[in-house]
């Protein structure tokens, strides 16, 4: 990431358009990332925000417009684009049978990277994963996988990164925890492009939020920005009560210091969740 | 570009061989039903079919069985790459900077592998029942070249069923009419017994002349036309489900 680029935003959309048959997708999608930001995309399923990230990186070619990521156009030079990315695609990408060590390994090696088993070995620290490590990743959690998944697309430290719906299916906890990955890959100048439904974590998160709806962004600014469009909030003087996900996350980070296994962990707060509900 | 590939198809191979090695139980599948039907015709049925030879059944049955173990353990590398396709590793693989092909032959290779351990299984077992062969070195070398061939040519069919399948049971179902092909060849009996118009098929299709050819390269007999006529055969199968499948997947990734 030299100065140079920084002039360039990371990602460039202009009037992308996608149909599958007749049903017409994206409409003409305009936007940019800027370099070492976090951008997120809002929109209602449906609205085609896997369509558009799976068109960024190389997965799917448009029927129409043009998108580049930092500088080489998907379409044209999907080779370049390629070393530049990495996605974490909407349903984890994970290879069962192998585990998540072997699966870190694996793709440190198609990176053609040196010792992949410190890297491995490195993720699976960061990621919490160290106990479950030389486990197949068919046993995870959806939680666990989750993790594993977004561990994986960290390798070779790509600059710009996709996101689709990285926190979907998480617990609060979890939530919290990809939340502080997506943070710090921004601290150290990675572009971060997420997918989300959950307004709060594009409020959380997000330099710039877009919503796509009906094929089309209709919004794109900071969240102040966006907050302006409406009129401003009345004033009012309530009892702050604590909202579930704080009394929820309270309860099971102490919990969660007297387990010792990351299954259990995870477990019991799929459990304490499904209570909860 | 070259040395990508090599290292990338090493890689993903390495990977796939891995699957096989965790369930060990497909080659020995894979095995089971030709072993089965080489007990069959052996011990059962095999008293009363007259080959119009003195070898012993069991010399006589082996290529046939041979090739059956490769049709059906392919189904097993179709099954495999539509599992791949299904889940998101396959769209993993394609978002990196990797050789586009490498997914394609890191499974060619690893059914390769796959099957010829399937094939020296059940080989095994025929040494046990007594099958006997004078063939030297090069002759076994050829056989196996042969079986290489074929394992290959039908592979890359099993890719198309792979790539193309909507469903688990559709990514194999097309294994049933290539295991069914040795039944109407020279396999298990001459084609002379057989009535004139499926003597006809029997003799001009590709499974006869394989057949015929590995026949003649065990007893150590002259391979005559049969190799040429197998050899055009296979690579001619080759080659063309290659084009087929490289141009589905071309599609399939763009
Ligand atoms: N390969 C495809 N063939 C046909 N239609 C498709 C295909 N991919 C997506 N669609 C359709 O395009 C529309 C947008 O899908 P997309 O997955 O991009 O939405 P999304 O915004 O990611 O939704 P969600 O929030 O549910 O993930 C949907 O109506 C979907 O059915
Ligand atoms: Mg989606």
């Amino acid at each position: 990431m030299t100065t140079g680029q920084a002039l360039e935003p990371a990602i460039r959309v202009q009037g992308i358009g996608k149909s599958f048959k007749d049903l017409h997708v994206l409409r003409g999608v305009d936007l940019e990332v800027e370099a070492g930001s976090i951008f997120a995309l809002l929109g209602s399923n449906g609205a085609g925000k896997t369509t558009l990230v799976r068109i960024l990186s190389t997965l799917l070619k448009a029927d129409s417009g043009t998108a580049t990521v930092r500088g080489f156009d998907v379409g044209t030079e999907p080779g370049k684009v390629r070393e530049s990315i990495s996605l974490t695609g909407q349903f984890a990408a994970v290879d069962e049978v192998l585990t998540g060590r072997e699966n870190l390994m694996l793709v440190a090696r198609l990176r053609h990277l040196k010792s992949p088993a410190a890297i491995a070995d490195d993720l699976l620290i960061r990621f919490s994963l160290t106990e479950a490590g030389n486990r197949k990743a068919s046993t995870y959690s959806g939680g666990m996988r989750r993790r594993l998944d977004i561990a994986m697309s960290l390798i070779g430290n790509p600059p710009v990164v996709f996101l689709d719906e990285p926190t979907t299916g998480l617990d609060p906890q979890a939530r919290v925890e990809v939340w502080q990955t997506i943070k710090q890959l921004a601290d150290g100048g990675t572009t971060v492009l997420l997918t989300t439904q959950y307004l709060d974590e594009a409020e959380q998160l997000a330099d710039r939020i877009a919503i796509l709806h009906r094929g089309k962004i209709i919004q794109d600014g900071t969240l102040a920005e966006l907050k302006q469009l409406l009129p401003p909030a009345k004033v009012d003087y309530v009892e702050k009560q604590p909202s579930l996900e704080e009394v929820f996350i309270a309860l099971v980070s102490e919990a969660g210091e007297a387990g010792t296994a990351d299954a259990d962990r995870v477990d019991d707060k799929v459990a304490a969740r499904k209570e909860l509900r | 570009m070259t040395s990508l590939l090599l290292g990338d198809t090493g890689v993903l191979t390495s990977r796939s061989l891995r699957h096989i090695l965790r369930s060990p139980d497909t080659i020995i599948t894979t095995a089971v039903t030709p072993v089965a039907l080489m007990l069959l015709f052996v011990y059962v049925l095999g008293g009363a079919i007259n080959t119009g030879s003195n070898q012993s059944y069991v010399n006589y049955l082996l290529p046939g069985i041979l090739l059956i173990t490769i049709a059906s353990g392919i189904a097993y590398t179709a099954y495999r790459l539509f599992l791949d396709l299904q889940g998101g590793i396959f769209e993993r693989f394609q978002s990196m900077p990797i050789a586009r092909s490498s997914v394609l032959w890191a499974h060619v290779l690893t059914s390769l592998a796959a099957n010829l351990a399937s094939v020296a299984i059940v080989t095994g077992v025929a040494l046990i029942m007594g099958f006997r062969t004078g063939a030297s070195v090069a002759g076994w070398l050829a056989v196996a070249g042969i079986l290489v061939l074929f394992t290959l040519a039908l592979t890359w069919i099993a890719v198309i069923a792979g790539l193309s399948a909507k469903t688990v049971d559709g990514a194999s179902a097309f294994s049933y009419p290539l295991i069914f092909l040795p039944f109407i060849s020279s396999a298990f009996v001459p084609t002379s017994s057989m009535p004139a118009p499926v003597a006809w098929f029997a003799e001009n299709q590709p499974v006869t002349s394989i057949v015929n050819a590995i026949r003649a390269l065990f007893t150590r007999q002259p391979v005559g036309d049969d190799i040429w006529i197998a050899l055009a055969w296979l690579v001619g199968i080759l080659v063309a489900a290659y084009a087929i499948a490289t141009a589905i997947y071309r599609r399939r990734i763009s």
